[in-house]
């Protein structure tokens, strides 16, 4: 099984006209999921890849003549934050918003509207979600057959805020036996749709998920907000952190971002240090090296617990 | 992007919150006429965008406009934190009978931003709320609906705050919030909010910091009310000769993304390196292992030949760079034999050759194959998905160090760093 996707799993792509969703689209049609339409103002009656286009997405949902599950919003930062109230208005529950540079405020509206509506959003500045062998729905892991050759089935649920470690990690469960169950790719900016600690109640109700890998980044308290989730939540998910951008840490890169919008350290809890002191006190294994995380979920996965194989002392 | 206090308080003001009849001046004669037109005792201060003027001697008091203007000379030559003032701002010294602090700011976890207020103004607000909890009184916004004068009131009344203090203070507050969501601020505070001995309420100092991306549709407030230039970027430092050249050779070309930093690092290993998360992968895994990046650098998107041979040469160009490492992680978009191409021309039109100036090359994904074609012609060592990220950093750490024991540094320019 899978979190927020599954094989009959519908959905439309906002913006479809656009350079990269129009790749995107190949690409999700290619391994096997289902886009029911695009929209782009103004375009109704094109094709894109065999998909049809409309103006609007009532239009959409109406010429599937169902309602649809999921959109993958890809239109411009000034625009997105319509595109989204139009889903949502249309009873869409799920939400891929890849553009990047939203301003906050406006990802905060959306966010705050999709509560409303009982829908969740993913991202913004993300590649989207894939389930292997079940549904990839956004750009995740690039074509079809790459995307099968990073992501195989198995039992390890990926959240990551960069969309291309996403892949990486995902790539070295999977040749590692383990596989993956479902890869969230969240999203890079200060605020965004779902962080760890609230996609952490799907994978635990998840039967195929058996353990989870984060890749983390300075800036923000979603660390945080997931350690403290996993200490109250008495999940039975081990969880190994991965933290990138321990450089920025050093004095000469104060007040610097590098990667993502959100890697924007705002308080002394922002920084690398902190956040992995944070997170190992929830009882989360941070691997200091990528190449260490297949060994370190196998390990929590003998013992489960993560922190299996560290000593009491580093505690 | 940061502003000026003396901005930060026009935008307070335009907000319909109260401030003192203060003066921008940029040379000291004109502060002088300022102190004239105030009269009485007035406060310079420094216009810098850092922190620390008080200690660093950027805010003086004056009595007269003779003292403001020798005061606010030597002010404008002051350097704080290496940063020359922009001017000075000449305030009336205010009769202040007790100081507060008003604040807004994003709430990352909630989702929301965050009003603050206390009635311990004029210092750190998080040396306030470890030390004093009780005087800070908090509250979340919706961001869809108000802000509302009860909300701002709420959050007052939390520190005990009554009668005409608290009803002068909720309008504050709430423009406050207003304007924090109407101008995209990622930051908007007042300290010291000040109650003058008349019980007028006025901003004596504002910090305002607003979101990159919304600048564009701030354009208004910026440009026409503030007078600042597009290109008034408000970094924290003077972008180096490295960093301008790699935005000019990415403004140069729509396709694809790259971007350059240089500010911090020294080392002799140059980095081509890519992708939000990977680029922060590599550059820690370089570091861990002993390996000194001589920059920063992200590719995204997939650039053209040009673009990535463009920047491949600006990192060769710097000083003491002996050897670059070419490594992303797995990519989808970006195509690995583009990348190729464009970093063996770099090589090649700098005449260095590619075989002993790439360290490694690790780029796996899209079009791997013809990339990996094309660096086997040119001796330029490799390495697929299999090869980690942190042993390709290894690999490239080894060598520009001299410790590969088969190749011998780059004898056209190379040095050997033992």
């Amino acid at each position: 099984m899978s979190i927020l996707l599954r094989e009959d799993f519908t959905f439309i792509v906002q913006g479809i006209t656009g350079r990269e969703a129009v790749n995107l689209t190949r690409e999700c049609l290619d391994y096997g999921s289902r886009v029911a339409g695009g929209v782009t103002p103004g375009r109704k009656g094109r094709e894109v890849h065999g998909v049809p286009v409309f103006d609007t997405v009532e239009q959409a949902i109406a010429a599937h003549g169902a309602p649809v599950d999921g959109s993958v919003v890809t239109v411009p930062p000034a625009f997105t934050k319509d595109a989204v109230f139009e889903a949502l208005a249309h009873g869409i529950k799920l939400i891929v918003v890849v553009t990047e540079r939203v301003p906050r405020r406006d990802v905060a509206e959306m966010v705050e509207l999709a509560g409303l509506h009982d829908a969740r959003i993913i991202g913004p500045n993300c590649l989207g979600v894939i389930a292997p062998g079940v549904c990839k729905m956004g750009g995740i892991g690039g074509p079809a057959k790459d995307a099968a050759k990073a992501y195989a089935a198995g039992s390890v649920g990926v959240m990551s805020r960069s969309g291309g470690m996403t892949t990486e990690i995902s790539s070295s469960l999977s040749a590692a036996g383990l596989g993956v169950s479902t890869a969230v790719s969240i999203g890079g900016d200060a605020i965004i749709g779902s962080t760890y600690a609230e996609l952490m109640p799907l994978f635990e109700a998840d039967p195929e998920t058996d353990a989870i890998v984060i890749y983390t980044e300075p800036g923000g308290r979603m660390e945080a907000q997931l350690a403290e989730w996993r200490r109250n939540a008495g999940s039975r998910l081990p969880i190994v952190a991965f933290m990138a951008g321990k450089f920025m840490d050093d004095e000469e890169m104060k007040g610097m971002t590098f990667g993502h919008a959100g890697t924007i350290v705002e308080g002394p809890d922002d920084t690398a240090t902190e956040k992995i002191a944070r997170l190992e006190a929830g009882g989360i294994r941070v691997v200091e090296r990528i190449d260490e995380i297949p060994d370190a979920v196998e390990s929590a996965l003998r013992s489960g617990d993560a922190m299996a194989g560290v000593a009491r002392s580093a505690r | 992007m940061r502003f000026y206090e003396y901005e930060s308080r026009r935008i307070v003001e335009r907000a319909g919150i109260p401030v003192t009849r203060y003066g921008f001046c940029t040379t000291a004669g004109a502060a002088r006429e300022a102190a004239a037109r105030i009269g009485g005792p007035v406060v310079i201060k420094s216009q810098v965008l850092t922190g620390g003027r008080m200690k660093a001697g950027g805010v003086r008091f004056a009595d007269t406009p003779e003292e403001a203007e020798v005061d606010a000379a030597a002010i404008l030559e002051l350097e704080i934190n290496g940063h020359l003032p922009r001017g000075v701002l000449v305030d009336p010294k205010a009769d202040v009978a007790q100081e507060y602090y008003a604040g807004v700011v994003w709430d990352g976890t909630a989702k929301r931003p965050l009003m603050l207020f206390s009635d311990m103004g004029g210092i750190d607000i998080e040396e306030v709320a470890a030390e004093h909890p009780g005087h800070v009184g908090r509250g979340h916004l919706s961001n869809l609906i108000g802000p509302g004068d009860y909300e701002a009131k709420q959050v007052i009344a939390q520190t005990g705050l009554t009668g005409s203090e608290l009803t002068r203070a909720t309008p504050v507050l709430a423009r406050l919030a207003r304007l924090f969501r109407a101008h995209d601020m990622t930051l908007a505070e007042i300290n010291p909010l000040a109650r003058l001995t008349d019980g007028t309420f006025v901003a004596l100092d504002a910090h305002m910091e607003m979101e990159k991306e919304a600048k564009p549709r701030q354009r208004e407030l910026l440009v026409e009310t503030l007078g600042i230039r597009p290109g008034d970027t408000r970094e924290a430092y003077t972008p180096s000769e490295f960093e301008r050249n790699v935005a000019a050779i990415d403004a140069a070309d729509h396709r694809g993304v790259i971007q350059g930093r240089d500010h911090g690092f020294d080392g002799d290993l140059g980095l081509v390196i890519g992708a939000g998360g990977g680029s922060l992968t590599l550059t820690d895994a370089v570091r861990s292992q002993g390996g000194r990046p001589a920059n920063y650098t992200e590719i995204g998107g997939n650039p053209s030949v040009a673009k990535a041979c463009g920047l491949a040469k600006e990192v060769l160009s710097k000083d003491g760079v002996t050897k670059i490492a070419v490594m992303m992680s797995i990519v989808s978009n970006t195509r690995v034999d583009i990348v190729a191409r464009g970093v063996i021309k770099a090589c090649l039109e700098l005449d260095r050759d590619p075989g002993e100036t790439i360290a490694i090359f690790r780029i796996p994904g899209a079009w791997e194959e013809e990339g990996f074609k094309i660096l086997d012609r040119y001796g330029v060592e490799y390495c697929d998905r299999s090869v980690s990220m942190w042993e390709a950093a290894r690999r490239a750490v080894e060598k520009v160090q001299g410790g590969d024991g088969g190749r011998a540094p780059n004898a056209a320019g190379g040095r050997v760093l033992r």
